[in-house]
């Protein structure tokens, strides 16, 4: 158990640069959620603080110990890999007790804590088995398994669920939360799926270009994404972005179409671009507002994604309770309450009062 | 019903060739060492009088007997024993000598980032393309000068670089995710206790299919035991077999030299039949 400090970390392969510097704070106990798109740079990031690749510059501490220079046995972290990496020869329990065996731990003691990680896992008869004899979430489980017993300061996970099933994923996904709280062990958990990234992490770090672009609870982030990277990367389906002008003193934005958004307590300059980011789960039916064409109907049971387009051709998606939707014209209006703006040219969250 | 007579006739006539095929072919292949093993139990004139007997004679003990004790051939002999031995402690030495040597090698040239480590390999692999025969003057002339002309080391070390188990090896390596590395290394193995606690356990079938080709390799050593080996003592059976065979100015004793071949045939066989189960798994199934 232990803190975690990331300063301004970087990383260059060659003359390519991806880490531009990413800081951060993971207090004890914590469990952080690195979150991106493929090649955003969170696997990297993650190797960098397991030991497994050498940042260029920025300092990694563990536990108030400076760990940078250290090889990965001796930064006293245990990483579950999104294959597994389960040697193929040893049994479960020769799986789970090799870190153990090698830094010499007694025999009693490594029984011990194998026969406790196996029975809080619930693998604890499968203790004789190879891994070509488990199941995908058996093999997790092991995984999780080699990690626990080592009662690492840090747990690292590589996207661990990606190679299960849907419906395997969800359960262990779920468990693996519950282990963490139990445990205590500050953990860091990489990513690219995004309802995996806001059920388990205490915070978010959503990665882009090798940028932390926000670093922030779930729910803050959700609710007020930092620039329209995060905006449109967090929620599914996506949010609208609509390009718009500010006039009376940035209090109100003229969308494309011509539509007038007022834009309670905000300023800005007259004629500076905007985007007006809205979830589809925001619009509204009702007059008065946008009046996008709808084109395509996803019945989802208890609610429907609407796929459309406004007069000026810009795609448009709402989601709408409810399945008795019709292709044709639909009249959807803009909550003023669930509008989020964003600089046209930063793409920055401009902020209500700011 | 008239279908499926037709069909079972069909199913039969294609058995029946493909029968004929294999039958065929375990003749070609069996007949010369039928009629080694036939020759081997007549006594030394049956085929000195050109007769080329298809049924056993009674000579086989004795024949077996004096091929094991005594050797064959007017000039020279060498008892088989003593042959096989020498042979036996070569095709072994050789044979685990390049798994050793192309085991240690190939883990560095896969699992190591040093300076000229692609020169190693390419140096390694270019020996593949020169045979023995090629350098085996130089290398006559080096052991020579090491005085290691005849004894078991210089019969042995020249043969044990191997750039094909090397490579083999290599290939093998290469298919270990890098996962099991980084793994490891979380874990606090270094590189000697990696590569003994998981790189040697998952090579082991390879190991084995390898020995056997690297056994059968050295034992049909000819020309280099032949050169570097003029003590009697140190003869391997293949060179001492040909030996027997005289230039044609006095009569070969073929039923010894028959018998002495069999001798010669059992070890590679016996190493066959034993790894047969690991030599097929080798070739055929990676352990992931």
């Amino acid at each position: 158990m232990a803190t975690l400090h990331l300063q301004d970390i970087r990383k260059s392969f060659g003359p390519t640069q991806v880490l531009h510097g990413v800081t951060l704070d993971v207090a004890d106990g914590e469990m952080i959620v690195i979150v991106g798109a493929s090649g955003c740079g969170k696997s990297t990031l993650l190797r960098i603080v397991a030991g497994l690749e050498t940042q260029t510059s920025g300092q990694v501490v563990i536990g108030g110990q400076d760990v940078s220079g250290l090889e990965p046995a001796d930064r006293d972290v245990a990483m579950v890999f999104q294959n597994y990496a389960l040697y193929p020869h040893m049994s479960v329990f020769g799986n789970m007790a090799y870190g153990l065996k090698i830094r010499g731990v007694p025999k009693a003691e490594i029984e011990r804590r194998v026969k406790e990680a196996a029975e809080l896992l619930g693998i604890g008869a499968l203790l004789e088995r190879r891994p070509r004899q488990l199941s995908g979430g058996q093999r997790q489980r092991v995984a999780m398994g080699r990690a626990i017993v080592r009662e690492p300061k840090l747990f690292l996970f590589d996207e661990p669920l990606s190679n299960l099933d849907a419906k395997l994923r969800v359960q262990m996904r779920a468990e693996i939360r519950r282990l963490q709280r139990r445990l205590g062990v500050t953990s860091l958990f990489v990513t690219h799926d995004q309802v995996e990234a806001m059920t388990l992490g205490d915070r978010l770090v959503v990665m882009h270009g090798g940028h932390a672009a926000q670093i922030a609870t779930p729910m803050e982030i959700w609710a007020r994404p930092a620039d329209t990277y995060v905006a449109g990367f967090i929620g599914s389906p996506a949010m609208n972005f609509l390009p718009a002008t500010l006039s009376h003193g940035g209090a109100v934005a003229t969308l494309a179409g011509g539509l007038a958004v007022p834009l309670p307590g905000r300023a800005g300059a007259d004629g500076a671009g905007v985007l007006i980011g809205i979830r589809p789960e925001h619009l509204r039916p009702g007059a008065g507002g946008l009046s996008p064409t709808i084109e395509l109907v996803e019945p989802l049971g208890s609610e429907s994604v609407l796929h459309g387009r406004l007069p000026d051709g810009s795609p448009l998606t709402a989601r709408l309770p409810g399945a008795v939707h019709a292709e044709g014209a639909l009249a959807l209006t803009l909550p003023p309450e669930s509008l989020h703006v964003f600089d046209a040219g930063s793409g920055k969250r401009i902020e209500a009062g700011a | 019903m008239d279908l499926a007579e037709k069909t079972r006739r069909r199913q039969r006539r294609d058995a029946i060739i493909t029968h004929l095929c294999l039958i065929l072919g375990v003749l070609i292949f069996a007949f010369p060492i039928y009629l080694t093993v036939i020759g081997s139990t007549h006594d030394v004139n049956t085929i000195g009088r050109g007769d080329v007997p298809l049924l056993p004679g009674g000579e086989a003990v004795a024949n077996y007997a004096q091929a094991w004790e005594a050797g064959g051939g007017r000039y020279m002999g060498t008892p088989a024993g003593r042959m096989l031995a020498n042979s036996l402690v070569m095709a072994l030495l050789i044979a685990f000598g390049k798994i050793a040597i192309s085991l240690t090698s190939a883990y560095a040239v896969v699992f190591f980032r040093f300076p000229g480590r692609m020169v190693c390999f390419w140096l390694i692999f270019i020996t593949l393309m020169l045979p023995v025969e090629v350098r085996i003057i130089p290398t006559f002339q080096v052991m020579v000068d090491l005085q290691l002309i005849n004894t078991m080391t210089g019969l042995v070390v020249p043969l044990i670089a191997s750039a094909t188990a090397t490579l083999l090896f290599r290939q093998f390596f290469l298919t270990i995710p890098d996962e099991y590395v980084e793994a490891a290394k979380i874990d606090g193995a270094g590189p000697l206790r990696f590569f003994k606690d998981v790189v040697l356990p998952l090579s082991v079938t390879n190991i084995a299919a390898l020995f056997v080709i690297l056994f059968i390799y050295g034992w049909n050593q000819y020309l280099w035991p032949l050169l570097i080996v003029n003590d009697r003592s140190l003869e391997t059976i293949v060179v001492g077999l040909t030996k027997m065979i005289g230039g044609g100015d006095s009569q070969n004793e073929w039923n010894v030299i028959m018998a002495t071949a069999v001798y010669a045939l059992l070890p590679p066989v016996a190493v066959v039949l034993l790894m047969q189960r690991w030599f097929v798994k080798g070739l055929t199934e990676t352990e992931k």
